[in-house]
């Protein structure tokens, strides 16, 4: 191994750690802001309940979340310090974008909301979980807009004096239809998380309440709330990831044709559910399982008369044009990440349409396989983000900038070209710390997490006193102090 | 004033604002532990009294260095680039640190047990400690020069990161840290947390003095140019006015004032000798990087420079707002009962 396979492992397993958390706070800020509206807008403390449970793990998950976040905000510098200088003129500025317009707002509005339950009025509080909400959001979008930059540049040129990319317009930056198709398709996977969390966890403790009232005027409502988000999501995901299909056909044609271990250049290729071969070895492959007019579909949008490159032509059409090289990624994990991303949004939905069958017409269900599906549910939208993340980035090696076939052909890099020029060992250090202090603390965060989920809604969690009034309660004990 | 000037000084302001905000966070962090001692079961509920003067806000401060990563990427993408890479070890051990210091200060009262709690205070400590002196060695070691080569590329010996004046610096914003710190957990407590604040900054205040005065008089000497000697004697004034303040026992909203202006003199001060350099080389001085050869174009520096204008006093008025809602002081009595589970299920 050298440097630059350690810094990829680096940057992949700190950001695999770091989306584990990510989704989790994105899709669930929104929904406790949901439930915070519902409990002042009917007075129901159910719904404060709730709002103070997953409160709760929201926080746990956030921590983890922010720390995790430090470091992929220096790693480029640190690892990938000739990409920076390569890109820092264009990337730089929705990284710092994001810090001024999305982290603040989140970071500090938080504290708000944690600190002021007692402190704020009523709405002002409210406010300020909203405002999380918009910010988790809003900072998702500049970092993928990032991302999407890498994937497909635009709106910048190559400075010939200095060699380096330029940014010309940040308009085409932050509306380049990658980033916005990214976007989505992140926020609608992030929902999905959070909606199946919020299912899984009341579906869970639907079965075992302690009594029927708590079932039926708490669980049961956020446990459908959390259904109904799933299956919106999922088809928002449906749509945003045709979309996105369709678009990396057009710009990242090598990714698609590994994603359909699509070897040879073809006309109407079939969709390929399940193929062997020895691992990365093109013309091995068997598929074994294929289904016809889906490939033709999913790439333009039409059932027949479609032509597909394979990777053998695009490999041919790369070195004529970049110079020789090997400009394939990696066929094993493309391949199956893609199958694995789509395939384990069936989870949720069908634990989603179960879960609104059996509660249908005020129905409290009671069976114990329910309880364990509910459970079984919970990891797939984790794994499913990991998958889709892991397909998006290992699809567009050897690159690290991938060259727009219609933008400037100058601007690409490799992540060979891109990578820090240090000894073996430092970087070995650095990923083994990561890896270590990081694993530790994801088995913290699920211990956590379980603790607090098989604990349930707190007893000493009634409604809160009326905020006081600034000034007037010199003794009054704080509302939370950590 | 061209761009690249105002984005120096932007970069400034931003670690600026991540020296005085942080600093007493840190300061609350390294002093947190040594609150109580004595105290009995008094103990427990002092120290969370002092963790939570800082409670609602310290992550906002966090960011003012996430963002000032974030803006010397978009600024001076060839200083982010050599310094991050160039620091790679120190900057290690300051992300380790730090990620240690986030979850313990979170998840520190979600556990009601006291091998919970101690592993927490050790993290909280530790998240501390590192980065209030490492930022300190850091910027001396910048200030200083280092091995940057005809390519920008830098390959610092461990002589160049740990000598005689960056080990003054680290031991210049650690000390500087923990007397901003007690003042600023004197000026927001009450009863016993205070006397306790108090007695600290008292014991810190002339050898964090005498540490100051050599490490700017140092810099000045060795760096400076002839305006910051006004820097450093404001540094110096504020001070001795905080330690003055101090003794007496009496105003510690001036003292936290005067504890602010030395942090920030400080931090001027070391821009101020840097300037126009970024990082200076050792080699050679044309190998320099300066505003003018590491700064991004006029274009992303435009669209920068309008991003921070919206939003810049967006933040400073909302995160001003933060401290004027939880300006109250906490008293150890203020400190509610733990509500984290226990570590089995009772």
């Amino acid at each position: 191994m050298d440097a630059l396979d350690v810094s990829r492992w680096q940057f992949g397993i700190t950001t695999v750690y770091h989306f584990i958390f990510v989704p989790l706070t994105i899709g669930l800020a929104p929904l406790i802001a949901a439930m915070q509206t519902t409990w002042l807008v009917t007075g129901n403390t159910s719904w404060y309940r709730l709002t103070r449970f997953f409160g709760k793990l929201f926080l746990i998950n956030f921590a983890l979340g922010v720390a995790t976040g430090i470091v992929q905000e220096f790693q480029f510098g640190m690892n990938w310090s000739e990409y920076s200088r390569f890109v820092g003129d264009v990337f730089g500025a929705p990284l710092a974008m994001e810090g001024l317009a999305a982290f603040f707002f989140e970071s500090t509005f938080l504290g708000l909301w944690i600190f002021g339950w007692t402190r704020l009025p009523r709405l002002v509080h409210l406010a300020c979980i909203w405002v999380v909400a918009i910010a988790v959001n809003l900072s998702a979008f500049f970092i993928i807009a990032a991302n999407s930059w890498m994937q497909h540049p635009v709106g910048a040129r190559v400075n010939p004096d200095t060699g380096r990319a330029e940014l010309t317009s940040i308009v085409a930056l932050f509306t380049n239809n990658t980033a916005i198709a990214a976007f989505t398709h992140a926020v609608f996977g992030a929902f999905l998380t959070a909606g199946t969390f919020v299912a899984g966890v009341c579906v869970w403790w639907m079965i075992r309440a302690r009594n029927e009232n708590e079932a039926q005027s708490m669980y049961r409502p956020a446990a459908i709330l959390g259904c109904i988000v799933v299956l919106a999501s999922t088809l928002g995901l449906v749509v945003t990831g045709d979309v996105q299909g369709k678009l990396m056909f057009e710009q990242q044609p090598m990714k698609m044709a590994s994603a359909e271990s699509l070897c040879h250049t073809a006309t109407d290729p079939n969709f390929s559910i399940l193929t062997v071969g020895t691992h990365n070895n093109c013309d091995s492959v068997v598929h074994l399982i294929d289904v016809p007019y889906v490939l033709p579909f999913l790439a333009k949008g039409e059932f027949e008369g479609v032509r597909l490159e394979g990777i053998n032509d695009l490999q041919s059409q790369y070195v004529e044009k970049f110079g020789p090289g090997d400009y394939r990624p990696n066929l094993f994990v493309t391949y199956w990440s893609f199958r694995a991303m789509i395939g384990l949004l069936a989870v949720p939905v069908l634990f989603s349409l179960t879960v609104l069958w059996l509660t249908r017409r005020r129905r409290i269900p009671q069976s114990r396989w329910l309880s364990r599906f509910a459970l079984a549910a919970l990891p797939a939208p984790f794994l499913a983000n990991s998958a889709g993340w892991v397909f998006t980035e290992m699809g567009r090696q050897p690159w690290v900038v991938v060259p727009n076939p219609t933008g400037d052909p100058m601007i690409r890099l490799t992540v060979a070209e891109g990578v820090s020029g240090h000894p073996v060992g430092m970087v070995v250090l650095s990923l083994v710390a990561f890896t270590l202090v990081y694993a530790v603390l994801a088995v913290i965060w699920f211990w956590l997490i379980r603790r607090y989920t098989v604990e349930g809604p707190q007893e000493h969690d009634t409604e809160p006193a009326a905020p006081l009034p600034p000034g007037s309660d010199e003794v009054a004990p704080l509302s939370f102090a950590y | 004033m061209a761009l690249q000037e105002l984005w120096f000084v932007v970069m400034a302001g931003l670690f600026l604002g991540f020296f005085v905000l942080e600093g007493f966070d840190f300061g609350v962090g390294m002093l947190m532990g040594m609150f109580g001692r004595g105290a009995g079961d008094d103990a427990e509920r002092r120290r969370r009294a002092v963790l939570n003067t800082i409670g609602p806000v310290w992550d906002g401060n966090e960011v003012w260095l996430i963002t000032a990563g974030g803006a010397m990427f978009a600024a001076f993408p060839d200083w982010y680039a050599t310094m991050f890479s160039g620091l790679y070890l120190p900057l290690l051990a300051i992300l380790v640190s730090m990620i240690l210091r986030v979850v313990a200060i979170e998840w520190r009262g979600k556990i009601d047990d006291p091998d919970w709690r101690r592993w927490a205070d050790i993290g909280i400590a530790f998240g501390s400690w590192v980065p209030a002196a490492l930022w300190g060695v850091a910027f001396a070691a910048l200030v200083r020069g280092l091995p940057i080569d005809a390519d920008k590329q830098l390959r610092a010996s461990l002589g160049d990161l740990v000598n005689g004046y960056t080990l003054l610096g680290g031991l210049t914003t650690a000390g500087l840290f923990l007397f901003h710190g007690a003042v600023f957990v004197a000026l927001k407590t009450d009863g016993a947390v205070r006397e306790e604040a108090l007695r600290f900054a008292r014991r810190l205040a002339l050898p964090v003095t005498a540490v100051l005065a050599s490490f700017g008089l140092w810099t000045q000497l060795e760096h400076g140019k002839d305006w910051t000697w006004m820097v450093l004697l404001a540094a110096g004034l504020a001070q001795l006015a905080a330690t003055l303040r101090v003794w007496r026992g009496v105003g510690e909203g001036r003292a936290f004032a005067y504890t602010t202006v030395t942090v920030a003199a400080v931090v001027v001060l070391l821009f101020g000798v840097l300037y126009p350099n970024l990082m200076p080389s050792m080699i050679d001085p044309a190998y320099s990087l300066t505003i003018d050869n590491a700064a991004s174009s006029p274009y992303t520096l435009t669209i920068m420079s309008w991003a921070a204008l919206v939003f810049a006093p967006l933040v400073l008025l909302y995160q001003g707002w933060t401290y004027w809602v939880f300006r109250q002081r906490i008293s150890a009595d203020r400190i509610p009962d733990p509500v984290g589970l226990t570590r089995r299920r009772s």
